[in-house]
């Protein structure tokens, strides 16, 4: 898609927000709320950061984010949909244990987007990696493709889907990121449960923001990503791995 | 002569017959039920509306799921919050706005495999 005038104008107002006054003063605040006729755009790349060292043995944002996605299963854990699962590591020499949430990564690069034949699978502007169920025939290449298992297929027919969160038999799904929340100014279910009722281990925010408490602490601090080796970049950054 | 009496009854008895099922139709077709629950006016007239909702549907399916423009004046969720039946909540049933229509053109919709037909809830219980 070429980038339509809108959207270079944005690119232009967004370099004169960019250049400060004095610092920390700017003429146009980088973060602003969208309105919901406006484009999502690239000047944003939405993104966690997760340290696995706050991250107790619970699952509050596994239920939040089933519960606000409609996510249910029928108690078959080899084909129920699983958009989010806390990973158990422990080292076998020291014993050394650790637990993190997974998801869908959002990488710059996606892999599950490199091989969709129909263009289902595809990464929106600011860097939200999506499933178009309109047009995904289910063909499950992505679930191959993602090195982080984070796809899941729907075998049944289902009913009761959240209005926000449409899901179908025979699609691909995986995290949104939730999508719906971020487009009206919220942060994702499973970053607020986990600030709620968790170890407050995940945080949500722009990674293009120079100024935004994720930026600053990914340049302050050690972080990492899971398989950097593949070099994905992906939006999902993790401390204490 | 006799040919041409025959000819003429003939053509009488089939203008009877037309004539009976024409008042018969509205009882042996089933209408669609066309219930407006809420708000005085579509967001464009009835006629454009039937013509060429499926159309605004799916331009507003595409701006919303690839790049994020959530406006509800042409999204399916703006129709099933106007039109959903406060008895059954949904569009879908016997009498529903989307299923009875589609019912009597004989036209199948999709929607539903993945989208909800019931309006939205928010915190409160009640429908936006």
């Amino acid at each position: 898609m070429s980038p339509d005038r809108r959207q270079i104008l944005g690119w232009g107002v967004a370099a004169a927000a960019g250049a400060a006054l004095a610092p920390g003063i700017r003429l146009i605040e980088l973060v602003q709320a969208r309105s919901p006729e406006e484009a999502a755009a690239a000047l944003h790349r939405w993104g966690l950061l997760i340290d696995t060292v706050k991250c107790v043995d619970c699952d509050v944002c596994v239920t939040a984010c089933h519960a606000e996605n409609g996510v249910t299963g029928h108690a078959r854990p080899e084909t129920d949909a699983q958009w989010i699962r806390k990973v158990n590591l422990r080292d076998k020499k020291s014993g050394h244990a650790q637990t993190l949430p997974l998801m869908c990564q959002h990488c710059e690069h996606p892999p599950c987007v490199d091989v969709c034949p129909t263009g289902a699978s595809f990464k929106r502007a600011d860097g939200i990696v999506l499933v178009d169920k309109h047009i995904c025939i289910g063909c499950r290449y992505c679930v191959m493709a993602c090195p982080y298992g984070a796809r899941s297929f729907i075998h049944e027919t289902l009913s009761g889907q959240k209005p926000d969160v449409p899901r179908g038999k025979g699609t691909v799904e995986s995290c949104t990121l939730c999508v719906h929340r971020i487009d009206r100014d919220e942060t994702p279910a499973c970053v607020e449960a986990c600030a709620r009722d968790g170890g407050k281990a995940m945080a949500f925010g722009d990674l293009n923001d120079r100024d935004g408490a994720i930026h600053r602490r990914l340049r302050a601090e050690a972080s990492s990503q899971v398989r950097p080796d593949l070099a994905l970049n992906t939006a999902v950054r993790y401390q204490g791995l | 002569m006799k040919q041409h009496i025959a000819g003429f009854l003939v053509l009488v008895l089939l203008a009877a017959g037309l004539a009976a099922a024409g008042e018969n139709r509205p009882g042996r077709v089933a209408l669609p039920a066309i219930n407006i629950e809420k708000g005085e006016k579509c967001v464009a007239p009835v006629d454009e509306m039937r013509r060429n909702h499926m159309k605004m549907l799916a331009h507003q399916r595409d701006q919303t799921m690839h790049r994020g423009i959530r406006s509800t004046q042409h999204s399916l969720k703006g129709c099933i919050d106007c039109h959903a039946s406060p008895k059954t909540n949904s569009v879908l049933g016997k009498d529903g706005f989307c299923a009875s229509c589609h019912a009597y053109a004989a036209v199948s919709m999709d929607c539903f495999e993945c989208h909800s037909p019931a309006p939205q809830r928010r915190a409160g219980g009640a429908a936006p």
